[in-house]
């Protein structure tokens, strides 16, 4: 018997075509299109007169740009000709929108799960490297440039070298007050930035079967900063548990139908991947980032560490690199370091429970005198199902803002942003420089590890609170 | 899309690892609905200080790398951000040629996809030719598509490995949407048989 990985089931049965000695054409279930990367590929469109093949198998939105407050006029007239564009877009080329007016709207990776649009065995693509978190519902979903946005909007298809794949089994049960975002954090901390670069992971083991899908969302969102091709986890009972009754989930005899074909997807017993790599459960805790990349993290009981510790010279210079610009010293512990600004947010973690667990932490607290705090919902869906589970009140009344979905202070695109200076304990993805504002410091953490530094004024761990 | 052939250019060294897209070009500049003019944009962050004046340390800053057309530079060029807006911006500002040890996915098809070659050459050769450029300022590099070698003046010479359909690609300038419409009967055909479950239910 030919045994086959669950990434290897979906790639063979999307490749339209594959010659010998070059990439294939594999066909494109799912198309989601944002105002940032996709203007240009409608251009190209009309420039050379093709149209969009497949408009009911693509769907727009708007996130990137959005303020978060006073949405209904972008002040910033860029941005707002760059949201207009996708709105005319959508319309001339007959694709479903969720503008601003929408109860639809959201972050694109919020959404898609959200309406039923993500399913278990589909290629889905997004010019955005977050595409990854589809891949939680055992879709191989991946991130594309502006030119192949324009390639998928013209054929439904993509060119792609097949990837090597690459398990991540995470042995064990996760030990209390450590989440599915410290789980990526230690993964990525373990393996490194560049550590499954051409690779497709796939998350297996214990741990990650006992995440929700919010929590696996989490894990697969971050695959990129591995720098992975994708990441995904194989559907079971919590896949299908959470798409049934979606707005775009099939229904009846199509939802049986599919449910089958899911449950055909699993990576068959004794098939081989290209790379293993195995991490125990009870060795994650909760993590904080110190420097300018997402592999630059420590638990929060450790210290920053001293550059001079390092083996490589690459390493020790991005290290000094990375203190300065963080305006750190080495060996302070983690907890003495005190923030200006919380964001807890982005497509990483800002779903309901995110928001449910980040509001267990503030309840019946105060942020910080120091300390300006904000709560971004991912979708204009999470926020309204968290104004009717009265979250929004739990956090305003801690002192936190409450705010409209969108990106928000995850990429400095749209008003929120840190001033330079500034230090941000965040529950975004990137900690590059100048990510959340040219200058800003940012601090990656889990959404309650934010939620409790917004109220100790610093790092605290939330194993004590 | 030009074809690539050979090129030979002035050496930007970028002594950095994992120099990710937003430093490539930060966010606040791709609110742009046009695919040109981000050369104005790239790196700035370390080319730009506070005031907005140029950076003095920054290399692109510096009169004897002006004119530069190839960038090399620490392994992980390109991580993080998908936006093709990084490539465009060094394209536009000139470079049609990155070198480093190890790229990350994404950016290595957005270079294709606009005439950038991008060379993968081992850790320590491309220290190597990062100390050469950082030592003489205006120092050039040849780069041959046809053959695979890369070359200067003073003696280095290395080949370099590129996937052959790559290398016809961007030696002949073509473009992909052109050819996968070609396989139109093939897409048809495949389209056919994909399960009605795929499909968005009606809401």
């Amino acid at each position: 018997m030919n045994r086959q990985t669950l990434f290897e089931k979906i790639w063979d049965s999307h490749v339209v075509h594959e010659p010998r000695g070059k990439p294939a054409l594999i066909y494109v279930d799912l198309h989601l299109i944002h105002e940032v990367t996709s203007p240009q590929a409608f251009e190209g469109l009309r420039l050379s007169g093709r149209s969009v093949r497949r408009p009911d198998l693509t769907v727009a939105t708007v996130d990137h740009n959005v303020p978060t407050i006073d949405r209904w006029f972008i002040k910033d007239e860029i941005s707002r000709r760059q949201v207009e564009a996708l709105k005319q877009n959508a319309d001339d080329f007959g694709v479903r929108f969720y503008g601003i007016e929408s109860d639809r709207q959201g972050i694109v990776h919020v959404i898609g799960p959200e309406l039923g649009l993500t399913r278990p065995g589909t290629v889905i693509v997004c010019g955005d490297s977050h595409t990854s978190t589809h891949g939680a519902f055992g879709a191989f979903a991946l991130g594309i440039g502006t030119s192949e946005v324009e390639h998928v909007l013209a054929t439904q298809c993509l060119v792609q070298k097949r990837p090597k794949t690459m398990e991540v089994r995470v042995d064990g049960a996760l030990p209390r007050g450590v989440t599915a975002k410290d789980v990526i954090l230690g993964i990525i901390g373990s393996i490194g930035v560049d550590g499954a670069v051409g690779h497709v992971i796939e998350y297996t083991g214990e741990a990650i079967r006992t995440l929700s899908m919010e929590g696996r969302m989490t894990v697969c969102n971050m695959s990129i900063e591995a720098g992975a091709r994708a990441g995904m986890i194989a559907p079971d009972e919590t896949t299908i548990e959470y798409l049934e009754g979606r707005e775009f989930s099939p229904k009846g005899q199509e939802w049986e139908a599919a449910v089958a074909e899911w449950q055909r997807l699993p990576t068959d017993e004794g098939a081989r991947f290209d790379k293993t790599v195995v991490i125990s459960a009870s060795e994650l805790e909760p993590y904080v980032t110190w420097g300018t990349n997402p592999g630059m993290v420590v638990p929060v009981t450790g210290r920053v560490p001293d550059p001079k510790s390092l083996e490589s010279e690459s390493d020790r210079t991005a290290a000094e690199q990375a203190l300065r610009y963080m305006d750190l010293t080495p060996d302070i512990p983690i907890q003495d370091i005190a923030i200006d600004r919380v964001f807890i947010g982005s497509c990483t973690n800002a779903r309901i429970a995110d928001l449910r667990a980040a509001a267990g932490i503030v309840q019946g607290k105060q942020v910080a005198a120091t300390v300006q705090a904000m709560v971004v919902p991912g979708s204009t869906q999470v926020k309204i199902q968290a104004e009717e589970e009265g979250l929004d009140r739990v956090f305003t009344d801690a002192g936190f803002e409450w705010r409209e979905a969108g990106c928000s202070m995850c990429l400095g695109m749209n008003p929120d942003v840190l001033q330079p200076g500034e230090r941000c304990a965040s529950s975004s993805n990137r900690n590059f420089e100048g990510r959340q504002g040219k200058g800003g410091r940012t601090h990656l953490v889990s959404p309650q590890m934010a939620a409790a530094a917004a109220i100790a004024g610093h790092f605290v761990d939330i194993r004590d609170w | 899309m030009e074809p690539f052939t050979r090129l030979s250019g002035i050496v930007i060294p970028l002594p950095r690892v994992n120099v990710d897209t937003d430093q490539i070009i930060p966010a606040q500049f791709m609110k742009r609905i046009e695919r040109t003019g981000y050369g104005q944009f790239l790196f700035n962050s370390w080319r730009y200080l506070p005031d907005g004046s140029p950076n003095p340390d920054f290399v692109l800053n510096r009169a004897e790398y002006e004119g530069a057309s190839i960038l090399v530079s620490g392994r992980n060029f390109g991580s993080g951000s998908s936006r093709e807006h990084a490539v465009w911006a060094l394209h536009d500002y000139g470079i049609r040629c990155v070198i480093t040890p190890k790229f990350a996915d994404i950016f290595y098809n957005n270079c294709i996809q606009n005439g950038v070659l991008p060379v993968a050459l081992p850790e320590d050769r491309v220290q190597e030719l990062i100390e050469k450029a950082e030592r003489k300022p205006g120092y050039r590099l040849t780069v041959n598509l046809e053959n695979q070698t890369i070359y200067d003046s003073e003696g280095f010479e290395d080949a370099f490995e590129i996937e052959p359909f790559i290398r016809e690609r961007l030696l002949r300038g073509l473009d992909d949407i052109a050819m996968t419409l070609q396989e139109e009967d093939e897409i048809a055909a495949f389209e056919a048989t994909r399960p009605s479950w795929l499909e968005p239910a009606k809401s």
